[in-house]
């Protein structure tokens, strides 16, 4: 079902930047099926599609680092062959990547003319012109920084903008950028965001690959979706919906509800009373009883990572009493907390929840290998029955237990930590952004999961910055701002802008939890 | 039939890299020296191997709990010394206890400054590399060690003794080994030690206690280089204090030819072993066709760099990248 839409507007003006029916096989995998697109001065082009779905590979077709098999790329009206991002950046197709590639200890003018100093004679750099040069830039771009800033003495936001600037030393016809806003606050990205509209005015043509909505359908123009490697086909913005457009990229409808617990709840897993820890968050009080969802709700730094991390015994609250269960407890080792029975679904997967170079299996019994034993010997039959298990529960998609886990997709890494974690029978669950770096399809099937987790009575916490998520999991939402809670809404209380009032400090009635 | 082209043929050297390097020595040699395969050769090898070899023992846990240890040379060199003085003061039935207490003492100390207070390892076990050293010539006095009656004492059994037809040194590392090897790949604390080195943050989100399983690495370290310094000591009755210099680099090649990587997480003990009887084998042919003893200490050195590099290459999946 391949549509292709275009408004009148966008039909007129010439494309600074068209990709024809571009087809790359590997050994068995048809990775990118016959992709066309254009895109046209001035416009932002969000590009999206789930993981897997080909954006990685077109990107590194368009940086020359893939040769495509078929289809061509055309710069304005001129075919070219791409064949190194150096090479790119010269035809005027910048990359603004995800991942920062900066040294930190140099300045921002070095950084932005990395390996193009200007020179003087004998080799001698031009410091006078380079400082010049980059100043003017930074100018263009508004910043709070000036070329002789330390790199590494600059927040992520402004570390993105060096990147840009250095996207800017060149007459660029077409900017990419690969998820710019990932570890963005709100206040930078609305910066991001300005620039981005700067650069739509000089007619510069924008590529904006993300997976948020939110963001997609606020400042782009057109939509193309991939999957499968396929061109679903292209939709304006202003004429579609985010059903829509998960539609065409998931292939099915996804349901996005409020979905408050129908179930009776338990007795009280954990009560929190008046805990502190420094200045990361204040005197926070609530309760999660057994088979409900308790959403925390804020921006980055707001402190809610904290209160995970300080109930998981990785950091020494305080003030405050934590009570499991009734009985007060006093935690300061993650070992405290398993034998507590508190879990932690950490906020980064690859860093924090996974050891990448070991088997599923062993990474799910990790918590219990103590436990597992026969003898001196870890228990590998029970080891292996445990795996089973929970891969039969939680759907988890992998060849077998041998197979290493830094080869799985993301949703089935995060399955596996949420496994490794159940199968603790733990009394509270908490889950820190559950679905970050997810595909929209998986992002469904873990909801779900959480859903189902509270129906068989677990106790969760869901920390997210996500709003549709913590609408759609949570009982209950707990609204923070600059480490307090300023807030506890029920599922009748809850409004969006009740919740963006409250973690922008706006609302100034506290509810006890 | 599989395509042959310039890049398949360097992921292939790049993943077997260190197999066909030690087939072609071995041809080499063989070539160069008849002796070199006859049995009193091979054995005579793997005898000279097994102190190095137990000591290499130790260091595999080190190194994959994802820490270095360069201290076990001179470490070595003290725990012969003191076995041989203590020899004659108590008798060798409490000197030995004594040795492996005031051993251990030593790698608990390491444990502690890389576990606990979570300091650099290679810097921690360079400046102990130095101390020991210091403490080892303190103790002596600056002079040899020997044992006074060499005919009379039992002692010797570990470096000389045989059993069964095989000399004891053989029997101990091969012991140690099989033990080693059943402890890391079979029980929770090995399970842990892997965990440690492949992710620390991970292992600790996940309840281990990552200071205790790398200290108890170091003793584990420490509790091989004490027999290594038994061997040593019973072999000889007598040493000079720098009997261990050097070694700790040997040790590391060993582990790193036998696959260990040092970012911590992968290796395995018979891996290790195999990379001992390489280094034992290439050394002893060198020897054979004629090259100086001290030209060993430069073989060494390409030795670790060509499987530092053939480590990485087969991350990579070629031999060279433009970038890490």
């Amino acid at each position: 079902m391949t549509r292709q839409t275009q408004s009148a507007e966008t039909a007129n003006s010439k494309p600074v930047l068209r990709l024809e029916g571009i087809v790359k096989t590997f050994p068995g995998v048809r990775a990118l099926d016959g992709v066309s697109f254009d895109v046209v001065p001035g416009e932002v082009h969000a590009l999206m599609g789930e993981n897997g779905a080909g954006k990685s590979t077109l990107m590194k077709v368009l940086g020359g680092i893939y040769q495509p098999d078929e289809g061509r790329i055309l710069v304005g009206e001129q075919a070219v062959v791409m064949t190194s991002p150096l090479q790119a950046k010269s035809k005027g197709i910048v990359f603004i990547h995800q991942e920062l590639s900066l040294a930190n200890e140099l300045t921002v003018a070095e950084n932005v003319y990395l390996g193009e100093l200007p020179r003087k004679s004998f080799g001698r750099v031009d410091w006078q012109k380079l400082y010049a040069q980059t100043n003017e830039i930074l100018a263009k771009l508004k910043v709070g920084f000036n070329a002789k800033t330390r790199v590494g003495d600059l927040s992520i936001a402004n570390q993105q903008m060096v990147e840009i600037a250095r996207a800017l030393t060149v007459d660029a016809k077409a900017v990419i950028f690969d998820e710019p806003t990932a570890s963005l606050t709100d206040a930078e990205k609305v910066v991001l965001f300005d620039v981005i509209a700067d650069l739509q005015a000089q007619g510069v043509g924008i590529i904006y690959i993300s997976h948020r909505m939110e963001e997609i359908f606020k400042i782009t123009d057109r939509i193309s979706v991939l999957r499968d490697g396929q061109y679903r086909g292209t939709l304006v913005t202003d004429q579609t919906n985010e059903d829509e457009v998960t539609q065409l990229m998931i292939g099915r409808k996804l349901d996005l509800s409020r979905n408050a617990s129908h179930h009776e709840l338990g007795k009280v897993a954990i009560e929190v009373r008046g805990l502190s820890c420094g200045g990361l968050f204040q005197d926070v009080s609530f309760e999660v009883r057994e088979g409900e969802v308790l959403g925390f709700y804020g921006l980055v730094g707001a402190g809610r990572t904290e209160i995970a991390e300080t109930l998981f015994g990785l950091r020494e609250p305080t003030a405050g009493q934590i009570l499991v269960r009734g009985e007060e407890v006093h935690i300061h080792s993650p070992s405290d907390a398993i034998a507590r029975g508190i879990s932690l679904v950490p906020e980064d997967r690859k860093e924090q929840g996974l050891v990448l170079t070991m088997s599923c299996r062993d990474n799910m019994t990790l918590p219990q290998v103590e436990d597992l034993k026969a003898g001196p010997f870890v228990a590998e039959g029970a080891e292996i029955a445990i795996f089973d298990k929970y891969r039969d529960s939680l759907d988890i998609r992998t060849p077998g237990w041998r197979q290493l886990v830094g080869n799985l997709s993301g949703g089935n890494q995060q399955k596996i930590v949420i496994g490794k974690w159940l199968s603790m029978h733990p009394s509270v669950l908490i889950v820190d952004e559950p679905t970050r770096g997810i595909d929209v399809g998986s992002k469904a099937v873990i909801h779900e999961l959480i859903r189902d987790l509270a129906a068989q009575g677990y106790a969760v916490i869901v920390i997210s910055s996500e709003m549709p998520e913590v609408l759609h999991v949570s009982d209950r939402i707990a609204a923070m701002y600059s480490g307090k809670l300023m807030r506890t809404f029920s599922s009748e209380e809850v409004s969006e802008d009740g919740l963006i009032q409250a973690i922008s400090g706006l609302s100034s009635d506290k509810v006890a939890a | 039939m599989p395509q042959i082209t310039k890049a398949s043929i360097g992921r292939f050297v790049a993943r077997q890299g260190i197999l066909i390097a030690f087939v072609l020595f071995m041809v080499g040699f063989t070539f160069a020296n008849q002796r070199f395969l006859a049995p009193e050769n091979v054995m005579g090898v793997i005898r000279s191997s097994a102190i190095l070899g137990v000591m290499a023992l130790g260091v595999t846990f080190v190194v994959i709990s994802g820490n270095l240890d360069l201290s076990v040379g001179s470490m070595m060199s003290f725990s012969t010394i003191v076995v041989l003085d203590l020899h004659d003061k108590l008798g060798p039935t409490l000197a030995i206890p004594a040795m492996f207490a005031m051993t251990l003492c030593l790698g608990a100390i390491i444990g502690f400054l890389v576990g606990y207070l979570k300091l650099n390892s290679l810097i921690v076990t360079l400046g102990m590399l130095s101390a020991i050293h210091g403490l080892t010539l303190t103790y002596s006095g600056g002079k040899n060690m020997d044992i006074v009656d060499k005919e009379g004492t039992w002692f010797s059994v570990f470096g000389q003794g045989d059993a069964l037809g095989v000399p004891v040194p053989i029997l101990m590392f091969l012991g140690l080994a099989a033990l080693l090897g059943i402890v890391l790949a079979k029980t929770p604390f090995g399970r842990k030690i892997y965990a440690v080195g492949g992710n620390g943050v991970a292992a600790t989100f996940s309840g281990i206690r990552r200071p205790r399983v790398i200290l108890s690495c170091y003793l584990i370290s420490a509790f091989c280089v004490a027999t290594a310094g038994l061997l040593q000591a019973s072999r000889s009755l007598g040493s000079q204090n720098t009997v261990g210099q050097g070694l700790e680099l040997e040790v590391l090649a060993a582990v790193i030819l036998g696959g260990a990587s040092l970012l911590g997480g992968s290796g395995t003990i018979f891996k290790t072993v195999i990379g001992v009887l390489i280094l034992g084998f290439i050394q002893n042919g060198l020897l054979l066709v004629g090259l100086q003893f001290y030209a060993q200490y430069v073989v060494t050195w390409v030795i670790i760099i060509l499987a530092v590099w053939l480590d990485i290459a087969a991350k990579r999946g070629k031999l060279l990248s433009p970038i890490a």
